[in-house]
């Protein structure tokens, strides 16, 4: 008898708190990923300066979001009815599958692993690993350099896998849950360089605040195409991602966008990647 | 499901055994400045009395992620305490214990405070009569009665601790929360084996400690 | 508080001026440290004022990150308090239960909850979402991190309320029983108002530990709360990572220490000048943490 009161009373506290939040929540839009309610669900990444970082008015900035309005514009959606989702990178499968989002524009490399579960279009950018020290260190110059370094990385990330398995094994490696716990340890001296995909690095350095105190080694340690993941099996949207980036490079937006986010941090951008069909 | 064990990409016993070297270190830790905070907050000395509530009250309240991430970041990077390790992976090591020790001794303080508390008042009052200064009381006569009261509130800490140490994770310790970070990169086709494999990890760490100690903690309670 | 304790005896002259020494050297090396710290990291340029500043200045580092993200953490932490202690009560009263059925299976799940890391249940939680219900996908963070929080925080209140109740003196049953009264009158009337209120400090670690764990969920469900923020600000405002987590422990502090002084407040109310065993401590020294099954702590992961 009181199991049953205490699955009862367990049900009506779910209950409350559902509707409790129901009222408390959000009271967002269908958010079904697009269709029909005129607007499109994108996911960004919201932390990363120059890829998709949420601006302290609120509005959204980076590269990722750049391409990422020029699609949808080219799918038939304003700027203003883009609804814009933060999606972290353990996410974006389960975000894209469940539909929660139409498109994941968040630095997302294309891999096979990934392709099992999302498709991608594009890709739209070829980003490699890099590294980022102070602007006043010329002592690296090649992988090599890395082993009696002390470099920094994200917890798990490809970047720090790759300098662990391949490029540099004896490197003293500190890995950290974010980026920018990292680039203090730079600026303290404690570590001499912060390792991952260039398009992040370049983001960090062109911060206002942190002009001319660091630079980008210029290393091409990995490919990382990044792609926008889409529902799997979605060909028909796949194509109209790819042709609206395909207009977005050919009339020079795609240009125009790196040189915006990406510029101020000398960072030479290679050409548009190939896109795919 | 679960092929991605047999890759042999993935050290799964070896992380598990830093979460444990992590747990079994912080742990004596704890116990041991954890006591000496409860000790501070009942002496007679008002400055020590003030110490030990002040810090309880901060680090307590304080996420574990910051604690630790302040050790490592404000303590390992900015003022250049290394503990004596040599590079990240044993300073990070020595910054975490030192990060859940401090966290960790707040709740094993609180808890043997209370088990003070359930020591009868004439026990200390008899002690006292007899001569005893605060220190011998305490040692002699509260704390061993106030330890047999707290073993079950104290394998609570232990388990909590045990699974606060996947928060070393945050600065690059490689222990289990490390190593499922990597398979979450690595793996995102089979991400809930990914998850479902540590939750099982855990359980089997935690669910004995609490079953035993909570055996233990029958076996030597104070009968009144 | 020294007056009532009664470990030691009240400190005489030569006590008093000792501990008027003690205080000061500790000030002086106290106040050395400080000023070491503050020299080094003014050296590291951590003090530089662009990296304090937007605290002060810029009323969007509040208005879009740091409120916002407290907001959420309240909302999800409030939530998880109300649903998980009446949850947690009556687990840990089914753990007591006379009958086998009841009290065998209660102290399995109990016993498995407070195995698994919350971090796990966040995330099994939100998938269970994900599969069976169709909340929407703005307020699934949030759903998954609370329904986490509860299930490992109704398993250790569990622990802390059966502890309570068996600390109560046999005699409050045994008179209940004498006048009358059935099974479920006893513990409604007589010893669960009793435990809880003895259990207080106990209860009040606990939510604690609900509000600072609130912040588990941020990094992989991307649940936007307040220690989240320790990406985006830094992001914004040039690196200033060490400036952005003294203001966010700062905040989760204060938040902390309002709920204690409240619960505090709430045990002096409800317990009164009843002279109970708290007295070897002195009654405003009990306050945290005096109970078996106590404060567990857990930030799963």
């Amino acid at each position: 008898m009181k199991l049953q009161k205490a699955s009862a009373a367990a049900a009506t506290a779910l209950v409350i708190a559902l509707t409790a939040t129901a009222c408390g929540g959000d009271s967002g839009d269908d958010s079904s990923g697009g269709d029909g309610g005129g607007k499109i669900t994108i996911g960004i990444k919201f932390d990363q300066p120059g890829i998709g970082l949420q601006k302290p008015d609120g509005t959204y900035a980076g590269f990722d979001v750049d391409v990422a309005t020029y699609v949808a514009k080219e799918l038939g959606y304003d700027a203003k009815n883009i609804v814009w989702k933060k999606a972290p990178s353990a996410e974006r499968e389960n975000l894209i599958a469940n539909g929660d989002v139409k498109l994941v524009a968040a630095s997302y490399t294309i891999n096979d692993e990934r392709k099992k579960k999302v498709d991608f279009a594009g890709p739209y950018l070829l980003a490699h690993q890099d590294l980022l020290v102070r602007a006043d260190d010329g002592s690296i110059t090649k992988a090599e350099d890395l082993n009696s370094k002390k470099l920094c990385s994200v917890t798990g990330s490809t970047s720090a896998q790759n300098i662990h398995d391949t490029l540099a094994p004896k490197a003293d490696l500190q890995e950290y849950a974010g980026y920018s716990e990292c680039l203090t340890g730079l600026e303290n001296k404690a570590v001499d360089a912060l390792t991952t995909d260039d398009s992040i690095l370049a983001g960090y350095a062109a911060q206002p605040e942190l002009k001319g105190k660091f630079k980008l080694v210029g290393l091409k340690l990995s490919d990382e195409p990044y792609g926008i993941g889409l529902k799997k099996g979605d060909t028909e949207l796949k194509t109209k991602v790819n042709d609206a980036l395909k207009k977005m490079v050919s009339d020079g937006s795609w240009e125009k966008a790196v040189k915006a986010n990406f510029g101020p941090a000398g960072y030479k951008n290679e050409p548009a990647p190939q896109i795919a069909d | 499901m679960f092929d991605f064990l047999d890759s042999g990409q993935y050290d799964l016993l070896g992380a598990f055994w830093v979460t444990v070297q992590l747990t079994l270190y912080s742990a004596v830790g704890s116990l041991i400045w954890g006591t000496l905070l409860a000790g501070m907050r009942v002496s007679p000395v008002p400055l020590l009395r003030t110490f030990g509530t002040g810090y309880v009250n901060v680090v307590r309240n304080t996420p574990l992620t910051l604690v630790l991430v302040g050790c490592s970041l404000g303590l390992g990077q900015t003022l250049q305490f290394t503990l004596g390790g040599q590079d990240f992976k044993s300073i990070g090591f020595r910054l975490a214990v030192l990060g859940l020790v401090a966290y960790t001794s707040t709740f094993v303080c609180e808890s043997i405070r209370s088990g003070i508390n359930t020591v009868p008042v004439g026990q200390a009052e008899a002690a006292r009569a007899l001569g005893l200064s605060f220190r011998q009381v305490l040692t002699l006569i509260v704390l061993p009665q106030a330890f047999r009261s707290v073993v079950a509130p104290l394998a609570n800490v232990l388990i909590a601790l045990t699974k606060n140490t996947t928060v070393a994770a945050a600065i690059g310790v490689a222990e289990a929360a490390a190593l499922m970070k990597k398979m979450i990169e690595n793996e995102s086709s089979a991400l809930f084996a990914v998850f479902a494999v540590f939750a099982f990890g855990f359980i089997v760490l935690t669910l004995p400690t609490g079953l035993l100690l909570g055996w233990v903690s029958k076996r030597v309670a104070v009968k009144r | 508080m020294s007056a009532t304790s009664v470990l030691y005896d009240a400190p005489g002259k030569r006590a008093k001026r000792r501990n008027v020494i003690y205080t000061v050297v500790f000030l002086v090396v106290f106040a050395l440290a400080a000023w070491w710290i503050l020299s080094v990291m003014a050296d590291k340029n951590q003090l530089a004022a662009e990296k304090w500043s937007p605290f002060v200045k810029d009323s969007k580092v509040w208005t879009t990150y740091l409120l916002p993200g407290l907001g959420e953490t309240i909302k999800a932490a409030a939530l998880a308090i109300v649903i998980a202690l009446p949850l947690g009560a009556l687990l840990g009263i089914g753990r007591l239960s006379d009958h086998a059925w009841v009290r065998v299976p209660v102290g399995a799940v109990v016993e498995f909850f407070r195995s698994i890391p919350v971090l796990m249940m966040m995330i099994f939680a939100g998938a269970l979402y994900v599969q069976f219900s169709n909340v929407s996908s703005d307020l699934r963070p949030l759903y998954a991190v609370v329904t986490g929080l509860v299930l490992y925080n109704s398993s250790v209140i569990a622990e802390v309320v059966r502890a309570g109740i068996l600390t109560l003196p046999r005699g409050q049953t045994d008179a209940a029983k004498a006048i009358g009264m059935r099974k479920g009158q006893t513990m409604g009337y007589v010893l669960l108002p009793q435990a809880v209120t003895a259990m207080l400090p106990a209860l009040v670690s606990q939510l604690v530990v609900i509000v600072k764990d609130t912040a588990l969920g941020g990094a992989i469900l991307g649940f936007a709360d307040l220690l989240s923020q320790k990406d985006t600000i830094p992001a914004n405002y040039g690196a200033n990572t060490i400036a952005t987590l003294v203001v966010i422990a700062l905040l989760y502090i204060v938040l902390n220490f309002a709920l204690t002084t409240f619960a505090g407040w709430l045990e002096k109310r409800l317990r009164g000048a009843k002279r109970s065993t708290g007295a070897v401590l002195g009654a405003d020294d009990a306050d945290q943490a005096n109970a078996p099954g106590a404060p567990a702590n857990a930030s799963g992961a």
